[in-house]
C-alpha cells in the first residue's frame, strides 16, 4: 500500500516539475474518470456489505470444514465467486481450514475464484467491458480455477490417479 | 433505470439507519463492513486514478503499441502479467488501469491477461499466501493458472477482435 503512496508522490512530483500544464490535465482526467465510475463502485460496496453480512468466514468455514472432496470443491467455488474478501482475511481463513484439515484442493478452488471471478465486481466490470464479455470473462475465470484446483489437487496426493 | 438504482441506495441507506435504531445486528455488521470498505477503496482510488491521468498524459500510444500492443505477441502478455505483478488492490483497480491500456493501443488480449494477473499474480499477495498456504501451493497456483490465462485471453481477444468489440470509458 505504502509503495502506492510512494509511487504516486514520485511521479506526481516528477510531472509537476516537467510540465505544470500536463499534471492539471492529468489531475483532471483522474477525477472525472473517478467520478464517472464512482456510481459502479457504490454498487459494488452495497453488494459487498451484504454478501459478508449473508456468507460470513464461520459459514464459509461450515461449509468448506466438511472435508468432503466434491462438495468443497463446488462450495468453495461458489463462495469464492461470491465475496470479494481482502488477502489479509481471506489468507488466514484458509490457514485455519487447512488445519482444520480441509484439501489443498477445496483451498485453491477458493482462493481462485475469490480471486479472479467478481460476482460482486459485476457492476464495475459491466461499466468497462459489458454484461456478456463480463460473464464469458468469469466463466472462463471459474474453470480456471476448477483446473488449477484439481492439479493442485494431484500434486499435494489428494486426487490420485 | 438510474432512478432504480439511485432509489436502491437510498432504500439501503434508510434500512442501514434503522438497523442501528432498532439493534439489528445484520444490518449494523453490513454498515460496518460498508464504512470499513468504502475506506479501503478511498485509500486506493484516488491515488490509482491519478497515476491514470498521469498515464494518460504522458505515456506514448507507440510505447504501449510496442510493449503491450498486437503484434507484440507474448512478449505483450507477459508484461501484463508483470505490469500486474505491481498493482495494488485487485481486480476492481485494474478494470480502469486496463481501460487506460487499451485507449493507448494494448492489444485486447494482453489487456484480459493484465486484468487475470492482477487478481492472481500481486507479488505482496502472493507472498502472504505463502506465508499460510506454503510457497508449493502458491508455485503450483502460480504455473498452472497463467499459462492458462493467457491462452484463455488470446483466444478471447482473437473472438472478440473478429467481431469488433470494443472496451468502453466506463459508461
Amino acid at each position: 500500500m505504502y509503495f502506492l503512496y510512494l509511487l504516486l508522490v514520485i511521479a506526481v512530483g516528477v510531472s509537476f516539475i516537467a510540465d505544470r500544464g500536463k499534471t492539471y490535465r492529468a489531475i483532471k482526467i483522474a477525477f472525472k474518470k473517478f467520478v464517472k465510475i464512482l456510481p459502479a463502485f457504490a454498487a459494488m460496496l452495497v453488494l459487498v456489505s451484504i454478501i459478508l453480512a449473508l456468507v460470513p468466514d464461520s459459514l464459509i468455514l461450515h461449509y468448506l470444514g466438511k472435508g468432503k472432496m466434491f462438495e468443497g470443491v463446488l462450495m468453495a467455488s461458489f463462495f469464492g465467486s461470491i465475496t470479494l474478501l481482502p488477502g489479509f482475511i481471506a489468507f488466514p481463513l484458509c490457514g485455519i481450514l487447512l488445519k482444520k484439515g480441509v484439501t489443498y484442493t477445496v483451498i485453491s478452488a477458493f482462493t481462485t475464484t475469490l480471486m479472479m471471478v467478481g460476482f460482486v465486481t459485476f457492476p464495475i466490470e459491466k461499466k468497462y467491458f459489458g454484461g456478456k464479455v463480463t460473464i464469458i470473462r468469469n466463466v472462463l475465470s471459474l474453470f480456471i480455477a476448477l483446473i488449477v484446483a484439481v492439479i493442485t489437487g494431484i500434486f499435494f496426493g489428494e486426487i490420485l490417479r | 433505470m438510474k432512478y432504480a438504482k439511485a432509489a436502491g441506495f437510498i432504500a439501503y441507506s434508510f434500512f442501514l439507519v434503522f438497523s442501528f435504531l432498532k439493534g439489528f445486528e445484520p444490518g449494523k455488521k453490513m454498515a460496518f463492513d460498508l464504512g470499513y470498505f468504502s475506506l479501503e477503496m478511498a485509500k486506493i482510488l484516488p491515488p490509482a486514478f491519478i497515476l491514470i491521468g498521469l498515464f494518460e498524459v504522458w505515456v506514448k500510444k507507440e510505447t504501449i503499441e510496442k510493449h503491450f500492443g498486437k503484434e507484440s505477441g507474448l512478449k505483450g502478455h507477459v508484461g501484463g502479467i508483470l505490469l500486474a505483478g505491481t498493482t495494488v488492490g485487485g481486480l476492481y483497480v485494474a478494470f480502469p488501469v486496463a481501460y487506460s491500456l487499451y485507449s493507448k493501443g494494448a492489444d485486447i488480449g494482453v489487456i484480459f491477461t493484465y486484468i487475470a494477473a492482477s487478481a492472481i499474480c500481486r507479488v505482496p499477495m502472493t507472498i502472504f499466501e505463502a506465508s499460510f498456504l506454503g510457497i508449493k501451493f502458491s508455485i503450483i497456483r502460480l504455473l498452472v493458472s497463467i499459462p492458462l490465462v493467457i491462452f484463455s485471453s488470446m483466444l478471447l481477444g482473437k473472438y472478440l477482435t473478429s467481431r469488433n468489440y470494443r472496451i468502453r470509458d466506463g459508461e
